[in-house]
């Protein structure tokens, strides 16, 4: 026990504060400091997964800035998807995101939820979320960076 | 490159220690029965079933790869029709139990049937076709309708008794997970069986392979499973080169070893954190995470990739490694060593954690024999199976891995080989580093006259990671094919789980971390 608190007293707090001007435009947003998150994975090749896994390690730290991810979508204000839209996983999204009560927004997490990345073209894949659902905000990149994701949340989020 | 090596024949079976990578060779098989013969040969001598696929140009063939100590063989069956007009080989799932599900998703794509196979159900088929997507020509439909394709409702395996009920979880899982579904059959808290349905995750990557360039196939290897983008990057370019005829500068080999230890390190530290998290120590998953975001900013800094995307290509590297970059690695490496060290010994210490570890999820060492798994999984149930020791590569025999090992299979066997595999990793990149050769980048390799194949092998984070490509002239990709060891490790999954409670479900899916995406392709 002695060691375990030895080490996090050593590794202090190591969260990066958002850019001022990006914590302001956060702190006028309708979710406010509580924002709720549920992700889908709708085929992705994991890639994207790790970026939001590291939303949550300490140097993002993506909960202490009020965005949590939340394990049922009736708690959620917005629905992330990654994944170029298997098939197989269309009829789940769907479920999934009517499960999400308004009001709510939908993210593209990704080349491939943006419009099917390497993956478009396939049989297997109807490519991009649009196909499906109309989303609020798009997050290119493969993957995007952890500071591009809260970017855009926060953007997403801004009252206009 | 030592000339007097002489290279793999492909016709008979010399499996000659190569430095350029695994020995590796194509084994054409003509009939069914000398296929069977063959399989069960392998099996008896202790060769262990990678997987099997299929290829539909220029005619029906089937793939299946077993690894033997020495190398890796790849039995090649020509495929006749049957008198219904169907294309029919032998089941192999006598000899390798874990051949069944390869065989129904080779069923399910190109619609060829394998004889004898008793699970008749689809796989990676959702009712979302009724003409297998692959078929030759292509539109041909099976005409013994014996899968039950189509069907909406999978009928999984029940247990049946007093008190017994069922619980359905996924395609869509309670936090950041891939899709999946898992059927348990519970009594009160135990579970007593589980039954994974796969294939969420679906897109068709055979078919997307075919009638691209040698450069845009690179790409989508890269992307079979994110967390394993070196190892498929590496093993297509292996591929490639197999096929080509070429072989990499000792510059490159040095270079693309580092980076799969990168790889392993990054996906290592961030598995023993979430193991910890889902036994409920949340400083685990908070310390390790830390460790991983750093080895990912070094990577950005060093290479331009967090995660090492599109960095390995056949033919060379794309990347260059100056003498400041190289002090940086290697003092970072000297300080994740210890910090690892000392983190062991928290988790060593940590009586609540040791509890949930030990007894936890057992995967006996009989049965991971049985099933032929290899990979961390295991490697913690007594597989002494590392593609990185006991052979001739370069440049892993002048600086060779030690085994991490352990007998116990339980979930605690599969932390101990990780921080093992840490340090041998952290060990090994530092030698790498200090005995750098020279700096090539390359990315020219010669143009095929001929159809031409290759395969590739080589030991990710996860355990061995196959490609096989096949050239036409001109370094187009007429068929190419991915096996992640993910694929093999699933079912072992379900051997390690019945017996447990259905909290330690998370714990002993977390210890196994799969990939989803790898599977389905």
């Amino acid at each position: 026990m002695w060691k375990l608190l030895k080490k996090i007293i050593k590794t202090g707090i190591l969260t990066e504060k958002p850019s001022h001007r990006d914590e302001k435009e956060f702190q006028r947003t309708a979710f406010s400091k509580s924002l709720a998150v549920r992700h889908v994975d709708a085929g992705s090749c994991n890639g994207c997964e790790l970026e939001l896994w590291a939303l949550e390690n300490p140097y993002y730290s993506a909960s202490s800035q009020g965005i949590k991810f939340v394990a049922s979508p009736r708690h959620a204000d917005a629905l992330l998807v990654t994944g170029p839209i298997t098939h197989a996983m269309h009829e789940a999204l769907l479920k999934t995101q009517e499960a999400v009560p308004n009001p709510r927004r939908v993210i593209a997490i990704g080349d491939c939820a943006c419009d099917g990345g390497v993956f478009a073209g396939s049989y297997a894949v109807l490519g991009g979320l649009e196909v499906v659902l109309t989303p609020d905000a798009k997050v290119p990149g493969c993957p995007p960076t952890p500071q591009d994701i809260l970017n855009i949340l926060r953007k997403a989020f801004a009252r206009t | 490159m030592d000339s007097s090596l002489p290279p793999v024949s492909p016709g008979g079976l010399c499996l000659i220690p190569l430095e350029e990578g695994i020995p590796r060779c194509f084994f054409p098989h003509e009939n069914s029965a000398t296929y069977l013969e063959h399989a069960a040969d392998l099996k008896s001598t202790g060769g262990r079933f990678l997987g099997l696929w299929a290829s539909a140009s220029p005619f029906p063939r089937i793939y299946s790869s077993v690894l033997l100590k020495e190398g890796l063989i790849l039995m090649v069956l020509s495929l006749g029709k049957d008198a219904a007009g169907d294309f029919v080989y032998p089941s192999l799932s006598r000899i390798f139990p874990s051949a069944s599900r390869f065989e129904r998703t080779v069923r399910d794509l190109f619609g060829f049937i394998p004889a004898g196979l008793e699970d008749q159900r689809p796989w990676v088929d959702h009712a979302h076709w009724s003409i297998p997507p692959l078929s030759v020509p292509p539109g041909t439909r099976i005409s013994s309708q014996t899968s039950s394709m189509g069907r909406p409702d999978y009928p999984f395996v029940r247990v049946k008794g007093p008190g017994i009920h069922e619980i359905p979880v996924g395609p869509v899982h309670a936090g950041i997970i891939e899709p999946g579904h898992f059927r348990f059959q519970v009594l009160g808290e135990k579970i007593l069986r589980v039954e994974e349905r796969l294939g969420y995750a679906h897109k068709g990557v055979d078919g997307l392979f075919r009638g691209r360039t040698i450069m845009e196939g690179a790409k989508l290897a890269a992307r079979i499973s994110g967390d394993s983008t070196v190892a498929h990057s590496l093993a297509f370019a292996q591929a490639v080169e197999q096929a080509l005829d070429f072989i990499p500068a000792a510059g490159v080999r040095f270079m693309r070893a580092f980076l799969l230890e990168r790889e392993r390190l990054m996906n290592h530290l961030g598995d023993l954190g979430a193991i910890g998290n889902d036994a409920g120590l949340a400083f685990a998953l908070s310390q390790f995470g830390r460790l991983k975001e750093e080895l990912l900013r070094k990577n950005h800094l060093h290479f331009g990739s967090r995660y090492l995307f599109d960095l390995v290509r056949p033919g060379g590297i794309a990347i260059f490694l100056g003498d400041p970059a190289i002090r940086d690695l290697l003092t970072e490496i000297a300080r994740l060593l210890e910090e690892v060290l000392e983190l062991q010994r928290i988790y060593d210490d940590h009586g609540g954690l040791q509890d949930r570890f030990q007894n936890t999820g057992i995967l006996s060492p009989e049965i991971a024999t049985r099933m032929g798994i290899g990979g961390v999984v295991g490697r913690a149930s007594a597989q002494a199976w590392d593609l990185r020791s006991g052979h001739r590569c370069d440049p892993y025999h002048r600086f060779p891995p030690a085994l991490a090992l352990a007998h116990t299979g339980d979930v605690a066997a599969r932390v101990r080989v990780r921080f093992l595999e840490i340090q041998e990793s952290l060990f090994l990149s530092r030698a790498l580093l200090e005995h750098f050769p020279e700096n090539v980048i390359k990315e020219e390799f010669p143009i095929n006259p001929d159809i031409t194949e290759g395969i590739g092998i080589i030991e990710g984070f996860r355990g061995e990671t196959v490609s096989w490509v096949r050239l036409s002239p001109g370094g187009i990709i007429q068929a190419a094919h991915h096996l992640d060891p993910s694929a093999i490790l699933w079912p072992a999954l379900e051997m390690a789980v019945p017996g447990n409670l259905v909290a330690d479900f998370p714990l002993i899916n977390k210890s196994f971390n799969l990939s989803y995406s790898g599977n389905d392709l």
